[in-house]
């Protein structure tokens, strides 16, 4: 299979690669995918107070378009808002790395994990309200 | 050193340079249509088509005239299996396989079994064998043809060919072999291994593309297919169709050289496979080696590496041409059915390899491809969510994974 320039470079070069405390209340992890379908993909932010992604950090099982796809996605999502990160759709993912018909999939699990990881550090703010509410 | 390094000879050798010097003049000096009785253009070609039919003869133990020519594997395989089946039907409508064959006996296998005969489809144990008691008690009076390769292509596990072909001798039923891997690899012997019908294909075997044969016992009994390519009548007419002279020609040496240098090649080949695979097992102690450890080719090793992808890693190590899975599925993303046969998980068929070393095939190359696969391995590791979790003690199989 004859993959873009862009996939490749990110194959050869991956950004961001590495894990975030997942125990920080400021940072949010998504894995999604599975090891029989052939992917899994582990992305995290870490959130700063004014709502903006101080960091992005990957781990990806999957084919290089896979690879590609989340090292992608976190280089979009560092320095974001959280609101725009979650506006991030796999159509951009495609378009930007020129992924093929039969690669699709690679992106839309990229924009599982981004929505993944958002909700996973929502979950965690509400916790913390609710808990600072609770001990007021 | 070159590269790409071609590890890759299961799915097609290069022509020996002796072949291809052999074949030469065929092109356009005695360039005659075997089948032309009237004058010294054809009686040149014919001589030639029977001197390679002599050399395949004796590379299997066979006498000459029980060698037919084809365009390759596929169909000789196509012919052995409908070509019994259609010629049989009055004795019986049962035919058996196993799992693991390729697409080539399987995809025949299902079209008769659309069109009204009977297949069984032996399972396979965690190294790729079937089970003789299994066999032994599924053949019946009616059943016509059992079809069993001889080596296996992607994980090059050997089937027990004599013991397999006394079982079809004792029982009154054929066997055929699909023996397109196994040709200069191991010895063959149409009749201690009481074979019936025999596939080989030339370019696999450093021989030309498009050309291969089907040995058809003569006695013995005397085995009668019905052709499937109707036409001028060549080949006694069980396959039509002028004969690739050239090809035969080429196969004929591609024959010579395997059986004149298996002796020394084949010990050749099995050091370089087993330092191939001793240095990365002892690099990377998780991989896993697929098939049988001692009854397969020597040439052939098929690694799975967990937590990591099979594309990308084959994508990783790009100075190699080496095959996930075999050639023809490739393309879709299916793991392998042959590695699934064996039990194996999805995700580890997803991160297998199979290196297939041949005749020129240098120690520097192995080393090489060492080197790749180890360091590349380690980076994909490095970038997986699953070595991480199985370094901090999770058990993958309990996870609850959200499978798309
Ligand atoms: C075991 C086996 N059978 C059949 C074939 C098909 O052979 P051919 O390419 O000559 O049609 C192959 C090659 O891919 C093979 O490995």
């Amino acid at each position: 299979m004859a993959y873009s320039d862009k996939v490749l470079d990110h194959y050869q070069n991956p950004r961001n690669v590495g894990s975030l405390d997942k125990d920080d209340p400021n940072v949010g992890t998504g894995v999604v995918g599975a090891p029989e379908c052939g992917d899994v993909m582990k992305l995290q932010i870490k959130v700063g107070d004014d709502g903006k992604i101080v960091d992005a950090k990957f781990k990806t099982y999957g084919c290089g378009s896979a690879i590609a796809s989340s090292s992608l996605a976190t280089e979009w999502l560092k320095g974001a808002s959280v609101d725009s990160a979650a506006q991030i759709k796999n159509t951009q993912i495609v378009e930007e790395l020129s992924l093929p018909p039969v690669k699709i999939h690679c992106s839309v699990l990229a924009e599982d994990a981004i929505k993944a990881a958002i909700e996973d550090w929502r979950r965690k703010q509400s916790a913390r309200e609710d808990g600072a509410g609770a001990g007021a | 050193m070159k590269t790409p390094v071609y590890l890759d000879y299961s799915a097609t050798t290069p022509c020996d340079p002796r072949v291809v010097q052999r074949m030469l003049p065929f092109f356009s000096e005695t360039f005659g249509n075997a089948a032309s009785r009237s004058h010294a253009f054809g009686w040149t070609a014919e001589a030639a088509v029977d001197e390679a039919r002599d050399q395949v003869a004796q590379l299997l133990g066979a006498h000459p005239k029980e060698i037919l020519w084809t365009s390759g594997s596929t169909e000789a395989n196509n012919l052995a299996i409908k070509g019994v089946a259609e010629m049989y039907r009055p004795k019986g409508n049962h035919l058996i396989t196993a799992a693991t064959e390729h697409k080539a006996v399987l995809d025949p296998m299902k079209h008769l079994e659309a069109q009204g005969f009977e297949v069984t489809w032996l399972r396979v144990d965690g190294r790729g064998h079937v089970d003789l008691a299994e066999l032994a008690a599924a053949i019946t009076d009616r059943t016509i043809l059992v079809s069993l390769m001889a080596a296996n292509n992607e994980i090059g596990t050997l089937h027990p060919l004599a013991e397999i072909g006394a079982l079809c001798k004792q029982k009154g039923t054929l066997f055929h072999t699909d023996a397109t891997q196994a040709a200069g690899k191991i010895p063959l012997d149409v009749e201690a291994q009481h074979i019936d019908l025999l596939s080989l294909s030339a370019h696999k075997m450093y021989g030309p593309k498009g050309v291969g044969c089907l040995y058809v016992r003569r006695k013995n009994p005397r085995v009668r297919l019905v052709a499937q390519m109707d036409g001028g009548g060549h080949e006694r007419g069980m396959r039509s169709g002028t004969l690739n002279v050239t090809g035969i020609v080429g196969m004929g040496e591609a024959a010579r050289i395997c059986r004149t240098e298996m002796a020394t090649e084949v010990p050749k080949l099995r050091a370089l496979r087993d330092r191939l695979e001793q240095r990365i097992l002892a690099q990377l102690p998780d991989a896993v080696r697929n098939g049988d450890p001692d009854a397969r080719l020597p040439h052939l090793a098929n690694l799975s590496f967990p937590y990591v992808e099979g594309e990308s890693l084959i994508m990783g190590v790009k100075e190699l041409a080496v095959s996930s899975g075999s050639a023809c599925t490739s393309a879709s993303l299916e793991p392998s059915y042959v590695l699934k046969s064996l039990g194996l998980g999805d995700e580890l068929a997803h991160s297998s390899i199979r290196f297939s070393l041949g005749r020129f095939t240098t120690e520097a190359e192995v080393d090489f491809a060492v080197d790749r696969v180890v360091q590349e391995v380690k980076r994909l590791r490095e970038m997986s969510p699953l070595w991480e979790m199985v370094q901090e003690g999770v058990d993958l199989s309990k996870v609850k994974w959200t499978v798309h």
